[in-house]
């Protein structure tokens, strides 16, 4: 060391320098590239050194550079730019001034746009310094593609999974009731049962009359006030271990285990419509509504059968509607229910007056 | 233990021994057939079950299965590609795990992982200690060891037999660094994997 170690300016050798970054430009005082970085060199190919700077590379930001003059405005500021002749290479670059009027020294790199530069150009670990940390950039935005990927399957399986759960719930959401697969469940349990020699049971399809009315004039929230409230009359006419479930719109099923004297059942039948046709209040309005009930046993049948039960409780109820609403029709095997069965008979007349809420 | 920790696990008994083993571990230990999911958390008694259940059942050494499990890990190529990030051969990448953790916190930051540190032994002789706060990670990265000297294509030797107490000590020792072609590791991901 001869010089002063406090004056001197530094010197390097461009290997170093290189090194150093793998991405820069010398360009002299006249504006002509005097050498090119490695890296920056794999990209372009050959032949840039003694090519004007500004012929090939086009310094858009902070301000458009005409002349290497412009660049000499533009040191230490953050340059954006691009290759001419391929303008979506875009680098940022900052221009520093050499001593002794050797010109500038230009250090570029590929910011945002790594990824796709590394893949188009078939960049190694080798091309970047060390120091440079656009490696892990690469890094992160792969481990990102990754963890994405396994949080969307993770959302697609929980959703699978929540639909899943809906399907094999067994209560009704609005009234807390048995739902129509719990129904068929229960259903299955009691012909099961009754096929061993025990607990016969009834089958009661109890269908809203007037409920559309109530649905059409008092909105959405009352006809759900109400299916709540007949919720509760069949929860309470009915013993904890009978099945009321709620099968449609305003379609209600109860399945009456060891419950087959007629007398019984026209007596339950009977103590639902009556509470059903109690006036209701809903926000000061008035809500009228009734009943008409299909009822088949289980006795009935030599083998019962659940779509056959169903269907013949829903004829027995269809025969309810007919004779008027407001009452319950008992199912006979080979007959029309309507002829010979009783039904309650005890609120036709007045719905007929009526006219809703 | 987080869930990509239980669900590797899951895999590789799964990859390596049957669905029928791990059906049977999923019944030994209450987790269900569909096993673990890798972005949920889980008890950590619930992996040492698991772990332990296997072992039993495979009447092989738990040391042994997580070497294994460390080897099967390198083998599946993601998790291979973000390992080869680390360094451009296979000592390079040795000097690269003193900062795997937080390069695991990048992707994932819950996930619990040792802390590495690598000391050098002599020319080629290195020690990685591993310290975890649950003992078994030292043996997995002994695996993890041996699968990356050979995706670098290096001969080396790799010991856990310290493995087992807080610190868990692996020495290796580098025979060749280049003894065969390394598998291939372009550092833009493949379009469209």
């Amino acid at each position: 060391m001869d010089g002063n170690f406090l004056t001197d300016a530094v010197r390097i050798d461009e290997r170093d320098l290189s090194r150093l970054m793998p991405m820069h430009l010398w360009v002299s005082a006249s504006g002509h590239i005097r050498s090119v970085g490695p890296t920056l060199a794999k990209l372009h190919g050959s032949g840039l050194v003694g090519r004007r700077f500004l012929e090939v590379f086009a310094v858009k930001k902070p301000r458009c550079a005409q002349s290497i003059r412009d660049l000499s405005t533009m040191l230490g500021q953050r340059l954006h730019i691009c290759l001419r002749n391929t303008p979506a290479t875009r680098w940022r670059g900052l221009a520093v001034q050499l001593q002794d009027d050797q010109g500038v020294l230009v250090n570029l790199s590929f910011g945002i746009g790594a990824a796709e530069a590394v893949r188009k150009h078939g960049l190694t670990n080798g091309d970047f310094a060390p120091t440079d940390l656009t490696v892990e950039l690469l890094y992160l935005t792969e481990v990102k593609a990754a963890v994405m990927a396994e949080l969307a399957a993770l959302n697609r399986r929980l959703r699978d999974a929540r639909r899943e759960a809906e399907e094999r719930a067994l209560t009704d959401a609005l009234t807390g009731l048995a739902n129509r697969r719990a129904l068929d469940l229960a259903l299955e349990a009691a012909i099961a049962s009754t096929a061993r020699g025990r607990h016969p049971f009834a089958l009661l399809h109890v269908d809203l009359d007037l409920f559309k009315a109530v649905n059409d004039t008092l909105g959405h929230a009352a006809g759900d006030h109400v299916l709540v409230h007949v919720a509760q009359v069949l929860k309470s006419v009915t013993r904890k271990y009978d099945v009321v479930a709620r099968v449609g719109g305003d379609e209600f099923v109860l399945l009456l285990p060891d419950t087959v004297e007629e007398a019984r059942i026209g007596h339950i039948a009977a103590r639902i419509i009556e509470e059903l046709e109690r006036p209701l209040d809903y926000n000061g309005q008035t809500c009228r509504i009734s009943g008409s009930i299909g009822v088949t046993l289980s006795v009935f049948y030599d083998r019962p059968d659940a779509d056959r039960m169903l269907s013949d409780a829903d004829a027995a109820l269809y025969a309810s509607k007919r004779a008027g609403r407001g009452r319950y029709t008992v199912h006979s095997l080979g007959t029309d229910p309507e002829d010979d069965r009783p039904d309650s008979g005890l609120v036709a007349d007045w719905l007929a007056g009526q006219s809703g809420c | 233990m987080h869930g990509l920790v239980n669900r590797s696990l899951q895999c590789f008994l799964r990859d390596t021994y049957g669905l029928d083993l791990w059906t049977e571990v999923a019944g030994d230990t209450g987790v269900g057939e569909q096993g673990f999911e890798a972005m949920l958390d889980y008890d950590d008694g619930l992996t040492e079950a698991v772990l332990n259940a296997a072992a039993l059942r495979l009447s092989k050494p738990r040391d042994a299965l997580l070497e294994d499990l460390g080897i099967y890990l390198v083998g599946w190529e993601p998790l291979r590609r973000l390992l080869r990030f680390g360094g451009v051969d296979f000592v390079d990448f040795l000097q690269s795990l003193d900062e795997l953790p937080d390069r695991v916190r990048l992707a994932v930051p819950d996930l619990e992982t040792p802390e590495l540190t690598l000391l050098r032994a002599g020319d080629d002789r290195f020690r990685l200690v591993c310290k975890a706060e649950r003992p078994g990670f030292g043996n997995v990265f002994a695996g993890i060891l041996r699968g990356m000297a050979d995706d670098y294509g290096a001969l080396a030797l790799i010991d856990a037999q310290d493995a087992g107490g807080a610190d868990e000590t692996i020495t290796i020792e580098l025979l060749q660094a280049s003894f065969a072609r390394g598998r291939d590791f372009d550092l833009a991901r493949p379009q469209g994997a």
